[in-house]
């Protein structure tokens, strides 16, 4: 994308008004989707992205421009706005060296997108549609949209560092839209990765098309959700929105760095059951979060943030790492070259723990079954969390009862860490996206079933 | 800038129309600054400039799509032919097709200030510093903040078609915004502020910071309350996002596939009468104002529901033309990366007669809602299921009383709708598209402990 010495080059203009750290970020990214809708096929969409972004630090300053001109004089002129923007004055020539660096790649692609005919892709949105439809007469409406991306990054900065990564990631997503007599429900199931086509020899999409119609359909019978709090328990997968919304944004260092979080301070404390071992983990896989260097040319890696309960560390990204003279944990991701990069999570999951799931479930005498989850948001200052059931049940005497309608959860992430009380020995995981100041990254979570002795559930029931 | 002619690019790209085809194309350029203020200095200062194309051809009752996010012509030309090749996957739809002109003029109304393009960056970093150190002074229990950023953005858009389109557009919006951290004791709440305005000597940082530090002081000392159900009363801001959630029941597009409450229905009772919702993108007091829509259209001002009835919907040109209607000028997309949708710009609620200290009084007891979070995540436009975590403070006796926190309140829409007990008068425009105004409704599940 960039040369060498033209990155060289460049990077000693951000320097020239005295910053002390500059850094190039590179992208190139083609996508394409194709979207099937209300019985056809709507669109097929390709997009190109193309551009860097340049950052120089000054101290406590950051200063960031952009450009899609990928030439040397459009580089520059963005270095030379991104140094004007870090307020320097006067700092001289610094040269720079560099040393490029092939990490590992967690991943080989087998089969690039690009490559594959566009009727293949549509063929996957037909069989779908069909077997969504397939469900039943109440299915009256069916999405279904096909996905995939290659991001090619290049990342140049002033230590000398010089990295490339090229990431693929492939999605598949249906939503079924089911009518009865209680009105209308929806079903959603989406897989993804970082891979290429060759995720379908893995996913089933009619399976996928099927599970969301499934979801629909159950969704009619539901009754309203309760209110107050009850014993939850998760099943192994979606359950994973949990710990990102619980503790993940809260052991961002960035928001610790400024006192918003209530994880502050907390380094060696207990903060969570003993039953729970959690992890960020950016090599994990073909997982949707996975990646081989991060958007600071940093190489991904598994870090433990909570072992058997203890608090064991927070994520970093450059910027911050430097600030306490420790090294980055390879976390420092942003949407595109035109965003500055931050902390961010990568495939976060609590590890698999000694309980039988279904027993778990029996020993619940009264609670909720949530089956699937959509999402979730937190304030990391105060803790309080929530995430929505998209498809969960009651559970009576141990047994899963009927389907209770969409509702959120409520809860205080330090609290319900504690009120963990069982961990069971299977695990999966979901894929989703991530939003943090306006930027959403590709992000996944896992666990294992598990239960929350006590959440606030936010329905209607009286 | 770069100073490509947005409006001469799209009609050379709408030149290279091919025998049998229709071609659109939709160029916007814009220039954003962000500034980030912490501890009385510069935490990060971005300027950029982004700008980019995207093209739909319909061709056969085929339509393809593709964008480029620069204006490069070589590029542009194979984004044209990458359109092109992908219109021969779409299903034959005889309702494919582009907007035309309909002779419908554009409101006389120019949301550009030089003012913001002129402003000097050093301005922009000093608001950014302004805004956080107010905030900090304001009560000593603010011990920190989170956030404290001033961001303007310029922006221009054109769009051109072999169907006779021409149309651009420009705008410039500034704002402050500032979330603030409260310490008392053990406890820490956080409070928003913001100003915002079409030129920077219109923002109120003053406004900005004694909102911030008043919503996140209030919420100290606050608890879990016990499960009930109540009078509750939004703020003009959580109004604003629920006027959001329910106009995608209100497009076009849902009611034509199947995903609105609202399909049939034209015509009906579906809310108390003290309701009038209008979308019009024309009143140039709305941050998501403009002369045109996203192909192209003049905007108008549209009646969604009139005293409770369901008085129309949103369309698009395709929406309208599959509807036997025309299209209502609510062509809306995501950038030059999008194709055109549906959807709203400029939603507002007739405003009621009293303000909401007014409102508290007269309704006595209940739960005014100052934030809420999982909007997106428990509720639905299409089921109309509706649950959110929210902070705020019990209202007793007329007044605003204990803070309360961790708890959801949930209904459904379509009961909402039916239970709105009274609309405020303190309707402010808000960065978005809605206006907010302290909406109350009776009858919802207060769920904490």
């Amino acid at each position: 994308m960039i040369d060498d010495t033209v990155a060289q080059r460049v990077l000693g203009t951000a320097l020239s008004t005295g910053g002390d750290f500059a850094e190039i970020f590179a992208e190139d990214r083609r996508s394409s989707a194709a979207h099937f809708d209300d019985g056809r096929v709507e669109q097929l969409s390709s997009g190109r992205d193309r551009g860097a972004g340049i950052r120089v630090v000054r101290g406590d300053t950051t200063g960031f421009a952009h450009t899609s001109d990928l030439t040397e004089s459009g580089l520059s002129a963005a270095a030379t706005a991104a140094g004007a923007a870090a307020r320097g004055g006067g700092g001289g020539v610094r040269e720079v060296a560099l040393t490029r660096r092939n990490p590992d790649r967690p991943s080989e692609v087998e089969i690039l997108p690009q490559d594959v005919p566009k009727s293949a892709k549509v063929d996957l949105l037909e069989a779908a549609d069909d077997a969504a439809r397939s469900q039943g007469g109440a299915i009256h409406q069916v999405s279904v949209s096909y996905a995939d991306g290659r991001r090619q990054i290049l990342v140049a900065n002033s230590d000398g560092l010089l990295a490339t990564d090229d990431q693929v990631r492939t999605r598949f997503m249906v939503q079924a839209v089911a009518t009865g007599d209680t009105g209308m429900q929806t079903g959603y199931e989406g897989p993804g990765a970082t891979v290429g086509f060759e995720m379908y020899d893995d996913v089933d999409v009619t399976e996928v098309a099927r599970t969301a119609a499934r979801r629909a359909l159950a969704m009619l019978k539901a009754r309203p959700a309760p209110t107050g709090t009850l014993p939850v328990v998760l099943r192994k997968g979606a359950g994973g929105v949990l710990f990102h919304e619980a503790c993940g944004h809260g052991l961002e260092a960035d928001l610790v760095g400024k006192d918003a979080s209530v994880f502050r301070g907390k380094v060696g404390e207990m903060v969570a059951s003993p039953l729970v071992t959690l992890v960020d983990d950016g090599t994990y896989g073909r997982e949707w979060g996975t990646y081989a260097i991060d958007d600071e040319g940093h190489r991904a890696q598994r870090n433990t943030l909570i072992s058997e309960g203890a608090l064991t560390d927070y994520m970093w990204d450059f910027l911050r790492a430097r600030k306490e003279g420790r090294e980055s944990s390879g976390n420092g991701r942003r949407q595109s070259y035109q965003h500055l990069p931050m902390v961010r999570m990568t495939n976060t999951y609590v590890l698999a723990g000694q309980d039988d799931p279904e027993e778990i479930i029996r020993q619940t005498a009264h609670g909720i079954y949530c089956v699937q989850l959509g999402g979730g948001q937190v304030n990391t200052t105060t803790g309080d969390f929530v995430f929505g059931m998209t498809e969960a049940y009651m559970i009576s005497n141990g047994e899963i009862t009927e389907p209770v309608r969409a509702a959120n959860l409520i809860g205080n992430g330090p609290e319900v860490l504690k009120a963990i009380d069982a961990v069971g020995n299977d695990f999966d995981t979901w894929a989703g996206t991530c939003g943090k100041d306006g930027q959403g990254v590709p992000v996944s979570a896992g666990q294992p079933t598990l239960r929350v002795s006590a959440m606030t559930v936010g329905g209607t029931a009286r | 800038m770069s100073d490509t002619d947005l409006l001469g690019l799209v009609e050379r790209v709408v030149g290279w129309v091919g025998e049998g085809e229709a071609v659109e194309a939709y160029t916007a350029r814009s220039r954003h600054t962000e500034v980030r203020a912490y501890e009385g200095e510069v935490e990060s200062l971005s300027s950029a400039e982004t700008e980019g194309i995207g093209i739909r051809v319909i061709a056969g009752g085929r339509q393809g799509f593709a964008y480029a996010a620069t204006l490069d012509e070589a590029i542009v030309a194979e984004t044209l032919a990458e359109a092109r090749d992908n219109a021969t996957f779409g299903t034959v739809d005889p309702f494919a097709g582009l907007a035309a002109p309909d002779g419908v003029a554009p409101a006389e109304i120019d949301l550009w200030h030089d003012e913001l393009a002129d402003f000097p960056t050093a301005d922009k970093v000093a608001l950014a510093i302004e805004v956080e150190r107010v905030t900090r002074a304001a009560e000593p229990r603010i011990k920190g903040v989170e956030t404290a950023s001033y961001d303007d953005v310029s922006s221009e858009a054109a769009v051109a078609s072999s169907a006779g389109i021409r149309a651009s557009t420009r705008r410039t919006v500034c704002s402050v915004y500032i979330d603030a951290m409260a310490t008392d004791g053990e406890q820490t709440q956080t409070g928003y502020g913001y100003s915002v305005a079409r030129r920077p000597g219109d923002l109120d940082v003053a406004k900005a910071a004694a909102d911030a530090a008043h919503r996140a002081t209030r919420l100290l000392g606050a608890r879990k309350p016990p499960s009930r159900h109540l009078t509750v009363f939004f703020d003009p801001i959580v109004t604003a996002s629920l006027l959001g959630l329910l106009s995608r029941a209100l497009s076009g597009e849902a009611v034509l596939k199947g995903r609105s409450m609202f399909a049939d229905r034209e015509g009906e009772v579906v809310g108390a009468a003290s309701l009038t919702l209008v979308d019009d993108p024309t009143n140039p007091l709305a941050y998501g104002a403009g002369r045109f829509d996203a192909e192209g259209l003049a905007t108008r001002r549209n009646l969604l529901l009139d005293g409770g009835v369901v008085a129309g919907f949103l369309h698009n040109s395709y929406t309208g033309r599959r509807s036997g209607k025309a299209s209502t000028g609510s062509a809306v997309r995501g950038g030059f990366k999008g194709s055109p949708g549906v959807g709203s710009r400029a939603l507002s609620l007739a405003p009621g007669e009293l303000s909401q200290e007014e409102l508290l009084a007269t309704f006595g007891e209940g739960l005014l809602v100052q934030s809420v979070t999982g909007m997106h995540s428990g509720s639905s436009a299409v089921s109309g299921d509706f649950s959110v975590g929210i902070e705020g403070l019990m209202v007793r006796e007329g007044v605003a009383a204990e803070p309360v926190r961790e708890a959801t309140v949930a209904s459904t829409l379509q009961r909402m709708l039916h239970d709105v007990a009274a609309v405020g008068a303190d309707q402010e425009w808000l960065p978005g598209s809605a206006a907010g105004v302290t909406l109350v409704v009776g009858d919802m599940s207060l769920s904490g402990s």
